[in-house]
């Protein structure tokens, strides 16, 4: 399907010349960048760089003042937070924003909306299709729960698990609407070294499922040992792109991390 | 629905099912028969109040004139234009429901607390509307002589045959409630609860179920009037101001917003309390149900459905400590 739409197209999302104003605040200054598909892309810089606005911005939650974005050769700004995620677009939460008293089993099942249609009146009246449906939400549910490791934990509240199951828990309920483009806003945020190595394995778990990932994070040895390519915002505007190598190299980066000598 | 709600429903079936052959036994609470009908019509208020209440997180302040709007609906096609009662009954929810949704789609596109503003203005012009339009709805002096319910041929006469029957359709719709909170639907109305936009990322239509819940709970209420209607065969539009509906909302507050069964509770609860035990108050009777509101949204913010747990907790508790002696 994704071949026969656009078959000559390099790039899953397209930024081309974004811009976000807050009344007197430019948060993002014309950014402009395409991502590769099947990669895991990683976007650093200070805070206050404008990385979660950017992926605001993608998600839909908030709409860029100028400039476009482009999934799979398709305009999404404008475009409703939850038909961005029907197109294939899911995220996670900088501030894990997970449904606390909700089961762990049922965030996920929350994860499988954009792709079941029971409506209000099928659901209260039980019709057949919609108890078939119902099932096979929890069976792949359950699936992406066994993916992420989160198996034994299924009937806890989410808001009981402690932090680093919370984050993963989070992809989980993204990797259920089965997103071809996957945005982690600081997913090892918080979290210990062994917590972030499991995430780190997580992350490239689902690049091998062909899913292209878009990483914030400020946990620089994940980025280094994970990404693919790698581009630096600074105030709002684009520092450098580039694979870890270079970025590590490029004088811009190291003067806006260590400070011009 | 989980084990609890089964337990639960069985439970409360029973409860009700029972219920007359006691009452009518005692001679001093023989008439709670006809109160239970009345708190069985709330009911269906409450519970459509309390999905948008506690499950869509919207206040609305004109449950009350859809209630009127399904009473005077059924009130005036059968007793003006013959209509059979059990017609003019989706009649009256259509309209409600039209109302509703001309309502809510631009009220609920907004964040906050715009519906609960918007329902208050429209619950006032219903009730002038009723008060006024004398030459439809008798005006101030309202309307007698509305016929009564039949079934199969057979007239609901006794309150014992409306107290089952309207149980019943309690029952019927607390069901419907309960499939739609453990389901699909109900996740996507319980994430927007906790995170809205979380709940929109994963693809859940916030603005659009909160509509769907908003016209449910108007299409609830409207039936409801149409059995007030039948089963007190007159009107008057005093039933359908702004004091009811805040009454409403206490009921399932009261109950507790996150709890179906805490708005039957409520309802029946509030029933008992406006028919009976604070008629000695009279006048001051608003003034309870304003000291009831403060002390449930201070004191008890999950209602009285939170506290069955704890009593149940206790209980178990005191129990072992019993057998272990």
């Amino acid at each position: 399907m994704q071949e026969a739409c656009c078959p000559e197209l390099s790039s899953i999302l397209e930024i081309s010349d974004v811009q976000m104003h807050f009344g007197g605040i430019v948060a993002l200054k014309g950014i402009r960048y395409a991502v590769p598909p099947g990669i895991i892309q990683a976007l650093i810089g200070p805070n206050g760089a404008g990385k979660t606005t950017l992926f605001h911005c993608i998600s839909g939650l908030i709409q860029p003042t100028f400039g476009h974005v482009l999934f799979e050769g398709r305009q999404i700004d404008g475009m409703l937070p939850h038909k961005i995620a029907r197109l294939g677009i899911s995220r996670t939460f900088q501030h894990v924003a997970l449904f606390k008293s909700m089961t762990v089993l049922e965030n996920i099942m929350l994860g499988r909306h954009p792709k079941t249609k029971s409506g209000f009146w099928a659901t209260g009246l039980r019709l057949p299709a919609m108890r078939r449906e119902e099932r096979k939400i929890l069976e792949t549910a359950r699936y992406h729960l066994d993916f992420v490791g989160l198996g034994d934990s299924a009937n806890l509240p989410a808001g009981t698990l402690p932090l680093g199951k919370q984050r993963i828990l989070e992809i989980a309920r993204a990797l259920a609407t089965d997103p071809r483009l996957l945005l982690l806003d600081e997913p090892a945020g918080g979290l210990n070294i062994r917590e972030t190595e499991v995430l780190g394995d997580l992350i490239q778990r689902i690049r091998a499922c062909g899913v292209t990932v878009i990483l914030v994070e400020h946990d620089m040895n994940l980025v280094m040992e994970i990404a693919d390519r790698i581009l630096v915002l600074h105030y709002g505007s684009q520092l450098a792109s580039g694979t870890p190598m270079e970025i590590m190299d490029h004088p811009a980066v190291i003067e806006a991390y260590l400070g011009g000598g | 629905m989980n084990k609890k709600d089964r337990w639960a429903f069985v439970g409360m079936g029973l409860l009700i099912a029972v219920f007359p052959g006691v009452a009518l036994n005692v001679k001093c609470i023989s008439h709670y028969v006809d109160v239970m009908v009345f708190a069985g019509i709330f009911s269906l208020v409450s519970l459509g109040l309390c999905m948008l209440m506690g499950y869509a997180g919207q206040v609305s302040m004109a449950q009350a004139a859809f209630f009127g709007i399904g009473a005077y609906s059924s009130g005036i096609l059968t007793s003006r234009l013959g209509w059979n009662p059990w017609m003019a009954m989706p009649a009256g929810a259509g309209v409600a429901a039209l109302v509703a949704w001309i309502i809510g789609v631009p009220a609920l596109r907004l964040k906050g607390h715009y519906l609960a503003m918007a329902t208050l203005g429209f619950g006032v012009i219903v009730h002038i509307i009723l008060g006024e339009e004398v030459k439809w709805t008798g005006g101030p002096s309202g309307m007698v002589d509305i016929p009564g319910l039949q079934i199969a041929g057979w007239k609901l006469t006794s309150e014992v045959a409306w107290y089952y029957m309207i149980w019943s359709v309690v029952f019927m719709a607390l069901l419907f409630c309960l499939h739609v909170i453990y389901s699909r639907v109900g996740r996507g109305l319980r994430a927007i609860h906790e995170e809205e936009m979380a709940a929109e990322s994963m693809g859940v239509p916030t603005a659009c179920y909160k509509v769907q819940i908003f016209v449910f709970s108007a299409i609830l209420s409207a039936i409801a009037g149409s059995f007030y209607t039948h089963y007190v065969t007159c009107l008057n539009p005093g039933s359908f101001n702004l004091m009811w509906s805040i009454r409403f909302v206490l009921m399932v507050m009261v109950g507790g917003t996150q709890s179906l069964w805490g708005a039957i509770l409520g309802a029946v609860l509030l029933t008992f309390a406006g028919n009976e035990w604070l008629q000695i108050f009279s006048d001051f009777e608003i003034l309870v149900y304003g000291a009831m509101l403060l002390c449930a949204a201070l004191f008890l913010p999950g209602g009285l459905a939170s506290l069955v747990p704890k009593v149940i907790g206790v209980f178990r508790n005191s129990l072992t400590h019993l057998c272990k002696r």
